[in-house]
């Protein structure tokens, strides 16, 4: 009742062919829209922007990127804090070599660039597969960190090896730097995610999509009937790569404004994201959005349920925090092992029939 | 999910709006767990005991009652801005962020919010200079002190003259490793001793590779810029290939008891600098023990009183303490806000008569922190391990950095990062 | 002989050494990988958590102590005995085995027949979970560990090889815990091969790991042939915990220990024992010689960690299924 595609007819090609063919998830969508870019700016504070909503927004665009290469394409990486660490010093680099140009130019030239270096470290994936590609992968992300780490022309010469963003200003607002308001902050991230989620969900419904879906689900078959592995999986490693890259910017730029290499981009970060789309769910972009919410709030619910409501100390509830985490996984994993975006297709299917169910 | 989703928000929202009471609210961005957190755990426990021992013992500060917020980073930068994010709306007064990473994090911010930060001994360097930096202060001492108190202890030990001399630097390739570099590299040059540079990839469970080069090069000293399980490993392999460990010297965060009882009696001898004293016999600890501990208020389980962190955690709050006491008489209200801390950060005044009266003789050096100097007096001594006995000995009394190597770095490093972020330098 | 081709050589018997501790680690990896496909990302977790409980039971530690204070106001630490190396570590595996029984009942079971990804997945949600129960445990502090190995440089064998460079050369050094460590690894690889040849048990496991089906059939019970290899490999971590833990003291970075594993399964490939002994070696030689020759020299140093992947990368280019692993054939 509540969910339906009955009575939904298309007279034309086009309207067929649009993002959401669904009326309901038009709606949905626009009302989540206007939610985002409408409400939610004007009561946004900075505790809800730096703790919550930024971080969120930022690893749900790293989340889509990875989903892409390994939801769609099935080639599994654990490189994705290296390539968005590629993402973070490109903007760095442009930023401070041109300060004259749009930081948002910035932004979209480090993706370009992090997805030149992704589609090269996805060269070993045309011989290497399974496990083996997971654990290449990996050696991009210790080589990127440690590039990063020695090369002093990355950061500028400076002391220390960490790099900070300078203040720069979008339509005369400021967006980096320590000045930024709270919203203007959000604002920028918003923007970035609707734009890579509108061009992810488009790709995939596309040819591009549908030839990595094939190598996915069998490389040799897909050969056989004409899909270029080559063109294939480097494009899925690059375009991953472009949309992590910019994620890997603004995580530098916008959310914290100075990282090190290390500890910012460091091997558990590429952890966390591949948490992050196996909890949401493997090749989808909702799934992608419903596990960066999951793993970015869930432990700050349980900081605040455990510290500020139960009163425990700190770090009783930082252990807990491991045990119920790493509990949540393996429950979610024998109970739906294709993650939160299949609830959310059950869920859908309950509601179409609710509430006559028989 | 979505019911939960909400909750957390809902909940989230309400922390955020708690309005300032009117007591001090202190917060302790500890790292109680990870990879560092045997640091940690000491630290935060002295940080908060002193505190709980002044709200036991006189009732706070000024008759302020003192409220720590307790806030659990991990060490990770991440966490540590939602720390700061979360607490800073309770009307926090002064952060100890505790991590280079966090440091760099919440410094502009802080800034901005108009809440000092103290970085002891460890974050940014150049914010020594308060004409740039007006919200940081690292008094009593900065790494690049501690780079020139041990080549001025070497030069001591070996009768000022350390040309030809080989010395070693094994740092955490980080950030925070590369610190002492530059400093080094100008003393070198000024002292004429040769300096080779050893890197150790976090986390430095496997050193082999440096310290067979070590042994091969055989350098008359290694100096050492460790963390976490790097210390651990980097003492117990200088005791494997045999390396003199009287001429092993690492810095104030290679230096605490956990970093040397894993290798045992191998470790006898190893040296350290300190910014504070130990003793387990000062006045304050006794009081801790029965005003804090038997009241059953210990912030840990209470067996790290007196141990090099915890201390170090007590002598920063006890500097806190008094900063905030400086500002109450300077702007003559007791219930003072952050900016006024930030005013009594910049002129206080750490004497040894002071520090006498509160229990603590001899525990730090005196300094005193200007507008223009955030860095203090940048003293430090060299402390020994004694295997046998369990305990770091102090060998030398306070040793002075020269000052003529780091103040015009300080001035180079501070004034790039004032054209970079625009500022005017000037005393607020 | 010149000073500088004897020091090349100790890098290289030091290597070897590295690589033996290595292979300690992706040994766990190996034995869980072909008996069920599963990749056990808990590995190095797992080795952290045994060497957290050997030091906790020799010391007398009260497990749960933090959790019972806080809740019930107590202040117990300790029991107050010291419980002698051989009991301690029966006792832990007698924990380990329970950990097996645990993982095998209440996650694996529910997964039977799930895709490789997912059941790697599973591994981190234990990863976490294990970390977290470790820390509730035993609490977060270094702990030291002394079974008895012996520490340091080898005088005998430095002093032997003093004489064959000149006055540069100081004679080979050789940790005496990593030749424990060696003779360890053989003990335990021969004892592996042996009982994996010779018992009824470990036939049943190599039958378990040619075809599930195939040994369902002639009456093997997975569920039992399973909880042994997470045993044995809670063995393996044992063992490579107080090998790596008597270096450093037991503490959280002993978990990453298992990031030190993945080139050398790489190289040696996921279901082959002498691959992960060779693969070893060869990750362990590669990356102090490269350090050596280039890496230290030329390159800024800090070079092994991203070095062993490299090479392992280079070697799968050439060969996919890695060194020792069986051929990789599909179909369609």
């Amino acid at each position: 009742m509540l969910y339906r595609e009955a009575g939904d007819f298309k007279t034309t090609y086009v309207a067929d062919n649009q993002t959401f063919p669904l009326k309901l998830d038009r709606i949905g969508f626009w009302v989540t829209m206007a939610v985002a870019w409408l409400v939610i700016p004007f009561v946004i504070n900075d505790y809800w922007a730096s703790s919550l909503l930024v971080p969120f927004l930022i690893y749900a665009i790293a989340a889509i990127g990875l989903n892409i290469l390994t939801g769609y394409c099935g080639q599994v990486s654990l490189g994705t804090g290296g390539f968005m660490a590629v993402g973070a010093y490109a903007c760095y680099k442009l930023m401070t070599s041109f300060p004259d140009v749009n930081i948002m130019i910035h932004i979209v030239l480090a993706g370009g660039i992090t997805a030149m270096v992704g589609a090269a470290f996805g060269l070993p994936s045309l011989r290497i597969k399974g496990f083996y590609l997971a654990v290449a992968t990996l050696a991009a992300q210790f080589f990127l960190v440690w590039l990063f780490n020695k090369v002093s022309w990355f950061y500028n010469y400076s002391a220390s090896g960490q790099i900070s963003a300078p203040e720069r200003l979008v339509a005369g607002v400021a967006v980096t730097g320590p000045s930024t308001p709270a919203w203007a902050q959000y604002l920028i991230c918003l923007f970035f995610v609707t734009v890579c989620a509108i061009i992810a969900r488009n790709l995939t419904r596309g040819t591009l999509g549908r030839s990595w879906m094939a190598i996915r689900d069998m490389d040799i078959a897909a050969e056989i009937i004409g899909v270029n592995p080559l063109k294939a999986k480097l494009t899925a490693f690059a375009v991953s790569s472009f949309f992590v890259g910019i994620a890997g910017a603004l995580f530098f730029a916008v959310y914290l404004g100075a990282v090190e290499v290390g500890e910012a981009f460091g091997i558990q970060k590429s952890f966390l994201v591949l948490f992050m789309i196996i909890i949401g769910g493997l090749g989808s972009i909702f799934g992608s959005f419903a596990g960066a919410a999951f793993l970015v709030l869930l432990p700050v619910a349980l900081k605040w349920i455990g510290v500020d409501v139960m009163g425990w100390p700190t770090d009783l509830v930082a252990h807990f925090q491991l045990v119920i985490v790493g509990a949540l996984i393996m429950f979610f994993l024998i109970k739906e092992p294709h993650g939160l975006a299949q609830l959310w297709r059950l869920a859908k299917e309950k509601l179409r029939l609710w509430p006559f169910p028989h | 999910m979505k019911m939960k989703k909400l909750a957390a928000m809902a909940l989230a929202g309400t922390i955020a709006a708690t309005p300032a009471m009117a007591e001090l609210v202190i917060p302790d961005l500890s790292y109680r767990t990870g990879p560092y957190a045997a640091g940690g755990t000491p630290f935060s426990d002295g940080y908060q005991d002193y505190f709980n021992l002044l709200n036991a013992r006189d009732g706070g500060i000024g008759g302020e009652p003192i409220r720590i917020v307790e806030c659990e980073t991990g060490y990770n930068t991440e966490k540590g801005v939602e720390c700061y994010e979360s607490t800073k709306g309770e009307g926090a007064l002064i952060y100890q962020p505790l991590s280079t990473g966090i440091t760099y994090q919440i410094i502009p911010k802080a800034t901005v919010d108009e809440i000092p930060i103290h970085t002891m001994g460890y974050g940014r360097t150049s914010a020594a200079n308060g004409e740039v930096f007006n919200w940081v202060f690292n008094y009593p001492a900065n790494y690049w002190d501690a780079a020139s108190v041990m080549v001025n202890y070497l030069l001591e030990e070996n009768g000022g003259d350390l040309s030809g001399k080989k010395i070693a630097l094994v740092y955490h390739n980080s950030a925070y490793g590369k610190e002492p570099i530059r400093t080094l590299e100008e003393l070198s040059a000024m002292h004429g001793f040769e300096l080779s540079q050893l890197a150790v990839d976090h986390p430095g469970q496997e050193q082999k590779s440096q310290w067979l080069q070590i042994r091969r090069e055989r350098p008359d000293y290694v100096l050492m810029w460790g963390w976490g399980v790097m210390n651990q490993v980097a003492v117990q392999e200088a005791a494997n290939i045999g390396f003199p460990m009287e001429n092993f010297i690492g810095n104030w965060w290679a230096g605490a008891e956990h970093d040397v009882t894993p290798a045992g009696a191998g470790a006898d001898g190893y040296k350290s600098l300190n910014m504070n004293r130990i003793d387990a016999s000062l006045p304050v600890f006794a009081e801790i023990q029965s005003l804090v501990h038997e009241a059953g208020n210990a912030a840990g389980d209470g067996s790290n009183v007196g141990s090099v962190l915890y201390t170090r955690g007590m002598y920063a709050a006890m500097l806190a303490a008094e900063a905030i006491a400086k500002a109450q008489e300077i702007h003559g209200v007791s219930d003072v806000t952050a900016a006024m801390v930030r005013d009594g950060m910049a002129a206080l005044e750490i004497t040894e008569a002071r520090m006498a009266e509160l229990g603590m003789s001899q525990i730090g050096p005196e300094f005193s922190v200007s507008c223009e100097n955030h860095g203090g007096s940048g003293l430090g001594i060299v402390q020994q391990w004694n295997a046998a006995d369990g305990q770091w000995v102090a060998l030398t009394d306070y040793i002075a950095p020269d000052d003529s190597v780091i103040d015009p770095l300080i001035a180079a490093d501070s004034a790039a990062f004032a054209a970079e972020n625009n500022i005017e330098p000037g005393c607020l | 002989m010149s000073a500088d081709f004897l020091y090349g050589i100790e890098v290289v018997i030091n290597g070897l050494m590295a690589g033996v501790l290595y292979a300690l680690v992706a040994l766990g990896f190996v034995l869980i990988y072909k008996a069920s496909g599963i990749f056990n990302y808990a590995q190095g977790v797992m080795a952290l958590f045994s060497a957290l409980t050997l030091a906790g039971i020799m010391s007398g530690q009260v497990p749960f102590a933090h959790l019972i204070n806080a809740i019930f106001g107590t202040d117990i630490h300790y029991f107050g005995w010291n419980v002698p190396v051989l009991a301690a570590i029966i006792l832990t595996l007698i924990v380990m085995v329970i950990f097996a029984w645990c993982v095998q009942r209440f996650v694996f079971r529910h997964l039977v027949g799930q895709e490789p990804i997912i059941l790697f997945m599973a591994t981190i949600g234990l990863a976490y979970f294990l970390e977290g129960v470790g820390d509730l445990m035993w609490g977060s502090d270094i702990k030291t560990l002394n079974v008895g190995l012996p520490q340091g440089g080898s005088r005998f064998v430095e002093d032997a090889t003093a004489g064959l460079g000149g006055d540069d050369f100081f004679g080979f050094f050789i940790d005496k815990l990593d030749m424990v460590a060696t003779v360890v690894a053989i003990i335990l690889v021969a004892g592996l091969i042996a009982f994996s040849q010779y018992t009824k048990q470990g036939r049943a496991m190599r039958a378990v790991a040619d075809d599930h089906q195939a040994a369902l059939s002639v009456g093997i019970s997975l569920n039992f042939i399973w909880v042994l290899v997470w045993s044995l490999a809670g063995l393996v971590a044992l063992v490579a915990g107080i090998m790596w833990g008597a270096k450093s003291g037991v503490q959280f970075s002993l978990s990453l220990i298992a990031l030190k594993a993945l080139p050398v399964l790489m190289l040696g490939g996921f279901t082959s024992i002498p691959g992960a002994i060779v693969g070893g070696l060869i990750i362990g030689v590669g990356e102090k010689l490269f350090e050596y020759l280039i890496g230290a020299p030329y390159l800024g140093g800090a070079t092994e960690n991203w070095f062993a992947y490299v090479l392992a990368l280079l070697f799968l280019v050439f060969r996919p299924q890695g060194l020792f692993g069986e051929r990789i054939i599909e179909r369609v």
